[in-house]
């Protein structure tokens, strides 16, 4: 393997690890805060890829409907949020799996509806879509770059809200300890709401931004939600940078492996989490207690 | 319950083929509830990878099958249950290291890893899945059971089920059963009473795999096909709803749990066409919200107080180690 190579798998590596940090954040914050299993974040993801795909047709601007994913999605969590998920809070695990698992088959089915079931590619504005050559036969496109750019600044976003700001300290005691950020008075009702609203809008971020480059499909939220729960699995449930370094992880053994092994990559994720488990069962960044 | 099931022995008398393949369906979809319910109403384990030992049976059983002659139904049966307990004892040491919602996510993971083996390579057909030409067939002397015949099929189904009820049933009233609703309700002081939680845990955890194998494999036999979908975890979610609807804490309750289901989705398939899903994916979140109880809070709903009652609390938290 050469350097330009070996350069273009690791930024594949590093892009793959990005998006996929995206959506596990906003699962690990969810389940850390909320103490909610939430298995309609892959809904998200897709539905993400969608909103993006139609906006930007109907605007012809991808950036606006990047953003505009984004936004509805969050309006739809905010939503979401005190239809359903607000009645779980002290439920067990069982029924959190159940009501998202029916949320899944609805969501699914109103994106069927509303979007159809075709298959559609998002395309690139005249800037983005070309790229960059880095020997004679090899080359990276723009787009690309640009997503790792993007997705470093809402991860730097990200860090800087929950390490930087009040919310994110509300946001850290809670996922440190639940009953006693709420007798010292935080008002938890609208920190859920928000944290809620916030991971699933950036689920559909992550979709909206990979849409260009890969196509948006039906199915592209399931495989997506596996990934993020090995992740969490990973960095330990509430760990925003447990997410992080799990997702990265996955992004690099998932990419070499279809380098180096083509035929065990699928499994490869899996046996990198079996050997988490058997090392710290509660994740890298994880507390150590279960 | 035994009552019921020896009623249903005389089924065959009153309808045709097709319902008897109907019944003999969800039965086997009962097996697949009821032995999850081991593990998530008596044994506090909410396992997303169930209907992985039920598709991995069924893609044994056609693996193991030569090309075009009969199986021999004790052979194949025995290996697909053989590997389905082997698969879930490396699945279940690794994931019992963990608790309450890692348990959910490390199971989910696992049996994807199964769908996705069986999903992407060659192994068996791929994303289009396989077919079993010829089904499994057992000659005892002059007695032959051939699964080909639905009548025939319908009761070893019967069979089976049954067995299933009496064994977890068994189970239950055995010291095992007590450790492992010891565990369930409380860990430390099952721990500190002695109790090998780990062991009791995974072996129940086996023991249901195996079940859900056994119900797998005659699943495969029945349809002559088996499928990658028949392994993901939607699978699993569909047997777990099947369990709340019929309530955890009877053995027998996922099997009603079973057969309000598959009747339900017949009817939604029947009159919405296209969109049953919508509303069949309603039903469940409306299940949850406000019936936590399952069908048992219909009936108490409906029939007169005292002529009920009712086993499962509304709400119970699954507490583990003294947390939730």
């Amino acid at each position: 393997m050469d350097i330009a190579t070996f350069a273009i798998q690791l930024l594949n590596a590093v892009q793959y690890g990005l998006v996929l940090f995206l959506v596990a954040s906003g699962l690990t914050l969810v389940f850390g805060i909320l103490g909610v299993i939430n298995l309609a974040h892959g809904a998200f993801y897709m539905l993400g890829a969608y909103f993006a795909w139609w906006f930007t047709l109907a605007t012809g601007n991808l950036f606006i409907g990047i953003v505009a994913a984004f936004v509805v999605s969050f309006l739809l969590g905010l939503l979401l949020e005190s239809l359903f998920i607000k009645r779980l809070y002290g439920r067990d695990h069982l029924s959190q799996v159940l009501l998202s698992f029916g949320l899944i088959l609805v969501l699914d089915k109103l994106r069927q509806i509303v979007f159809g079931r075709d298959v559609y590619s998002v395309p690139l504005p005249e800037w983005l879509s070309g790229s960059i050559q880095l020997t004679d036969l090899q080359s990276y496109p723009h787009y690309r770059v640009a997503l790792i750019g993007f997705c470093l600044l809402v991860a730097a976003a990200i860090f800087f809200v929950i390490n930087r700001t009040r919310i994110g300290m509300i946001v850290r005691a809670g996922a440190e300890n639940r009953d006693m950020t709420r007798a010292l008075g935080i008002p938890f009702d609208r920190v859920n709401r928000l944290v809620f609203a916030v991971g699933i809008a950036l689920a559909a971020l992550a979709g909206a931004v990979i849409a260009p480059v890969s196509t948006v499909f039906p199915g592209m939220g399931d495989s997506m939600l596996i990934l993020s729960f090995v992740v969490v699995v990973l960095g330990g449930v509430g760990s925003v940078p447990g997410a992080a370094i799990g997702a990265l992880l996955i992004g690099l053994i998932d990419t070499f492996g279809k380098v180096f092994l083509p035929e065990f990559a699928g499994v490869l994720i899996y046996l990198l989490m079996a050997l988490v488990l058997l090392w710290r069962p509660t994740g890298i960044m994880g507390k150590r207690e279960i | 319950m035994a009552a019921m099931f020896a009623t249903a022995l005389f089924l065959p008398l009153v309808v045709g083929d097709y319902y008897l393949q109907f019944a003999a369906k969800v039965m086997l979809l009962g097996i697949l509830a009821m032995s999850l319910n081991l593990n998530v109403g008596f044994g506090g384990m909410v396992s997303l990878c169930h209907a992985a030992f039920f598709g991995l049976a069924g893609y044994v059983l056609v693996l193991v099958t030569p090309e075009y002659e009969a199986p021999n139904l004790v052979w194949t049966l025995l290996v697909a249950l053989a590997v389905v307990a082997l698969v879930a004892a490396v699945i279940g040491a690794l994931s019992l290291r963990t608790r309450g919602i890692y348990f959910i996510m490390v199971t989910l993971a696992f049996g994807e890893m199964l769908y996705f083996l069986f999903h992407d390579t060659s192994i068996g057909g791929g994303s289009d899945g396989i077919f079993l030409y010829v089904k499994p067939l057992l000659t005892l002397g002059g007695l032959s059971i051939d699964l080909e015949n639905p009548l025939t099929f319908y009761m070893v189904a019967l069979v089976c089920c049954a067995l299933s009820w009496a064994l977890i049933t068994h189970l239950l009233a055995s010291p095992f059963g007590d450790s492992l609703t010891a565990a369930r309700d409380n860990e430390r002081r099952a721990m500190s009473l002695g109790i090998p939680v780990f062991a009791v845990r995974l072996v129940a955890f086996i023991v249901s795999a195996v079940m859900a194998g056994l119900a797998g494999y005659l699943s495969a036999a029945q349809f002559g096909f088996v499928a990658p979908q028949m392994l993901g975890w939607h699978m699993s979610a569909v047997a777990l709803v099947m369990v709340v609807l019929g309530g955890t804490r009877k053995v027998a309750g996922p099997l009603f749990g079973a057969v309000v289901l598959v009747v339900l989705e017949d009817i939604l398939k029947i009159y919405l066409g296209e969109q049953w899903k919508l509303v069949y994916g309603g039903v469940i979140v409306a299940l949850v919200l406000f019936l936590p109880g399952g069908l048992q809070d219909i009936l108490r709903l409906t029939l007169p107080q005292g002529w009920f009652r009712r086993t499962a609390p509304v709400t119970q938290p699954i507490v583990v180690g003294g947390k939730q």
